[in-house]
C-alpha cells in the first residue's frame, strides 16, 4: 500500500489519497494521471492492468486500487 | 464565392432539417434546431446592439455550445469559448483582454460567471433561445459580413504568462475545411466522434464538416476518455466511422490491449496530430482497422486548425518518424534559415506558412502579432505575411516534410501545445519562490519543474491549479537549493535536464538492486 500511495504522490502531492474516494469522479485524476499510474504499477508491483479494469470503482481510491492489484496478483 | 461560414448550414438545412447534427449520445440537436437557435441567438444580439463584438461562450460540452458558436457568427459578432477547466485567473486573463459585454452560460456556468471581475452580462442561453427571429435583420447582418471578418478568437499559450487570442475569419476557415475534407473525404454519411475540446481549434475539423456536408458530430462525453473499454462501446453505438484525434486519446486505447476485447468495427478514417504517434502504439492501431485510412496532420492554431498533411500509407520503423507530409492545397510551406534563405534538400529550416489559411493574428496584441505575422522576406516587391511557426523542420529523401523540434520551449504535452515559458511565469508570481526552471521530458512525457523558494513543493502545486489548466501542472516538482545559470544569466535547462536524467536512473537502480 505504502508503494502505491508514493507513486499517487509522486503525481499529485497536494492530494490526501488516503482519503480520497472520488479520485476519477470529482476530476483530480485524469486520463494521463491513470497511464502514468498504470505504467509505474506495471515497473514496481509486475502487475498488467488491462483495459477492461480501467473503471472509475477501481480508480476512485488508492484503496479499491489496491485491492484490485493484489486480486490481479493472485491470479497470476 | 461562398464568403460566410453559415452558408454551409443554410444549404444543409434545406437538404436535411431532421437529421441529428450534433448529439453527446443522449441528447441530439437536429440541423432545422441547430440552424433555428442559432438565428434567435443572432437576433437577439442583434436587438441588444452588439455588432462585431466578441461573445464569450462558457457552457459545458454540448450540442447547444455549438449552436451558440454559429449564433454569435449569425449576429455579425465571433464566439470566443471558455471552459469550467480553465482556472480562474486564466479566465480572468482573456476577459481583461477582451472586454466583451455579454457572456453565453448554461444553467450551470452561470454561476460561476456570475463571480467574474469586468462587468460582462452573463446570459442563459436557454432564455433567449426562443427570441423571435428577425429574419430581415439577420439577412442584413448576412450581406454586409465579409470573409476577413473575424468569426472565433481561441486562447493559447503565451511564453510571458499571458495567454494570446488566435483570431480567424470566415476566408480562412472556409479554406481549412475545404482542403481538410478533400484530403480526408467527408460526406454526409461521416459520423464524427469529437475528442477534443470546443475551446480550441482542434474542433474545427469536425463542426464545419458536419454543416457543409450534413454529417453528424458525437461530442464524446469527457470521462469515456478515462473509461478505454466503455470508449470504444461509444464508438460502436453510435456507429461512429470517423475520428480526429490527438495522439494521446488514441494511444490511451492501444495501450492496454482493448483491442483483445473490443474493436471500433465501424471506424474508416482515422487522424491524428499535434504530437508524435509512438510507432508501437500506431502498428496496434493498424493491426486493429487494416481497412481503416491513417492520417497525420500538422498545424499552429495560427495558420487555422491544420496545415499540413501525411497519408500513412508504409510501414515504419520503431524509431521512425512519422512525416508532417505536405501542405494543404492553397498553403505553402517555406522553410526558412536563419538568414531568412530557402533550406535545400536535407537542410533543415523554421516551417513558415503562406496563404489564406493564416489567421489575423493575436486579439488586441499588436506586438506579439508582429513577432510572429512577418513580411516574405522572399517577397521584396509587395506586403505579403506569412506565420513563423517556430518549428523547425527539413524535408527527407522522399520529398515529405519533416518535424525536426522546437526553436524555443514550447512543447506538446497530451496534445496540448504549453510554452514552458507561461508555467514559470506563474511560479515565479506565487509568493516566497525565487527562481523556477522547467524542462519537458519528451520519452517519458513529463513536465518536470525545478525551484528555488521556502513553499514546499506540495503547497506549490496546489497554488499553480489556482493558476494554470491542469494539463499544464508539472508531472514532477523539485525544490532546488541553487537554481544553475548559464554564463550569459538563463537559467540552465541542460544541466536541469541533467538533474532529471540522474534522478530518474537513480530511481531505476534502486528498482533493480530489489
Amino acid at each position: 500500500m505504502e508503494e502505491l500511495l508514493n507513486i499517487l504522490k509522486d503525481l499529485h502531492p497536494d492530494v490526501d489519497f488516503e482519503k480520497e474516494e472520488r479520485l476519477v469522479d470529482d476530476k483530480i485524476l485524469d486520463s494521463f494521471d491513470i497511464i502514468s499510474v498504470i505504467s509505474e504499477i506495471a515497473e514496481q508491483f509486475d502487475v498488467v492492468i488491462s483495459a477492461e479494469y480501467i473503471l472509475p470503482e477501481y480508480f476512485n481510491s488508492a484503496k479499491a486500487l489496491y485491492a484490485l492489484i493484489e486480486r490481479l496478483e493472485d491470479e497470476d | 464565392m461562398q464568403n460566410n461560414v453559415l452558408d454551409y448550414l443554410e444549404r444543409t438545412v434545406l437538404r436535411v432539417p431532421d437529421k441529428i447534427a450534433f448529439s453527446n449520445g443522449t441528447e441530439g440537436m437536429t440541423f432545422s434546431e441547430v440552424d433555428r437557435e442559432s438565428r434567435a441567438i443572432g437576433t437577439w444580439l442583434h436587438r441588444k446592439g452588439i455588432y462585431k463584438k466578441p461573445v464569450v461562450v462558457f457552457m459545458n460540452k454540448h450540442p447547444r455550445e455549438v449552436t451558440a458558436f454559429f449564433g454569435v457568427i449569425r449576429g455579425g459578432c465571433f464566439y470566443v469559448p471558455i471552459d469550467e477547466e480553465m482556472p480562474r485567473a486564466r479566465i480572468d486573463l482573456i476577459l481583461d483582454n477582451l472586454q466583451a459585454e455579454v457572456i453565453l452560460c448554461d444553467e450551470q456556468t452561470a454561476v460561476t460567471a456570475r463571480g467574474f471581475s469586468g462587468g460582462a452580462e452573463v446570459v442563459l442561453y436557454d432564455e433567449i433561445k426562443g427570441t423571435e427571429i428577425d429574419q430581415a435583420a439577420l439577412e442584413e447582418i448576412h450581406d454586409r459580413a465579409i470573409d476577413t471578418d473575424p468569426i472565433y478568437v481561441v486562447f493559447t499559450s503565451g511564453s510571458t504568462g499571458v495567454p494570446k487570442g488566435v483570431a480567424a475569419c470566415h476566408r480562412s476557415v472556409l479554406d481549412y475545411i475545404e482542403q481538410l475534407s478533400r484530403v480526408l473525404e467527408f460526406d454526409e454519411n461521416t459520423v464524427f466522434g469529437n475528442q477534443t475540446p470546443l475551446y480550441f481549434d482542434a474542433c474545427l475539423k469536425e463542426l464545419y464538416p458536419t454543416i457543409k456536408y450534413g454529417a453528424t458530430t458525437y461530442l464524446i462525453p469527457r470521462e469515456l476518455f478515462m473509461m478505454p473499454v466503455k470508449l470504444v462501446e461509444f464508438l460502436n453505438e453510435q456507429q461512429i466511422n470517423t475520428v480526429c484525434w490527438v495522439v494521446s486519446a488514441l494511444t490511451f486505447i492501444s495501450a492496454f490491449d482493448t483491442f483483445k476485447s473490443v474493436i471500433p468495427q465501424y471506424l474508416r478514417t482515422v487522424a491524428f496530430g499535434s504530437e508524435v504517434f509512438p510507432i508501437k502504439q500506431f502498428r496496434r492501431w493498424r493491426e486493429a482497422l487494416p481497412q481503416a485510412k491513417f492520417t497525420n496532420l500538422y498545424g499552429p492554431t495560427e495558420g487555422t486548425g491544420m496545415c499540413c498533411y501525411y497519408k500513412v500509407e508504409r510501414d515504419f520503423e520503431l524509431d521512425e518518424a512519422i512525416p508532417i507530409g505536405r501542405p494543404f492545397a492553397n498553403t505553402e510551406i517555406l522553410l526558412l534559415k536563419e538568414d531568412n534563405t530557402l533550406a535545400g534538400r536535407g537542410e533543415t529550416g523554421e516551417i513558415c506558412i503562406r496563404g489564406t489559411s493564416l489567421t489575423l493574428g493575436y486579439y488586441n496584441n499588436f506586438e506579439k502579432t508582429r513577432e510572429a505575422f512577418v513580411q516574405n522576406p522572399l517577397n521584396t516587391a509587395y506586403p505579403e505575411l506569412i506565420y513563423r511557426t517556430g518549428d523547425l523542420g527539413r524535408i527527407n529523401d522522399a520529398g515529405e516534410l519533416i518535424f525536426v523540434s522546437r526553436k524555443d520551449y514550447q512543447i506538446k504535452h497530451m496534445g496540448h501545445r504549453i510554452e514552458l515559458g507561461e508555467i514559470e511565469a506563474n511560479v515565479n508570481m506565487l509568493e516566497g519562490i525565487k527562481s523556477a526552471g522547467c524542462i519537458y521530458d519528451l520519452a517519458k512525457g513529463k513536465i518536470v519543474l525545478y525551484y528555488v523558494g521556502e513553499t514546499e513543493e506540495k503547497e506549490l502545486v496546489a497554488l499553480l491549479k489556482d493558476k494554470l489548466p491542469r494539463y499544464m501542472i508539472p508531472n514532477h516538482v523539485r525544490k532546488l537549493e541553487q537554481m544553475p545559470f548559464t554564463a550569459n544569466g538563463k537559467i540552465d535547462r541542460v544541466t536541469l535536464t541533467r538533474y532529471h536524467q540522474e534522478s530518474t536512473t537513480k530511481v531505476l537502480s534502486t528498482k533493480e538492486k530489489r
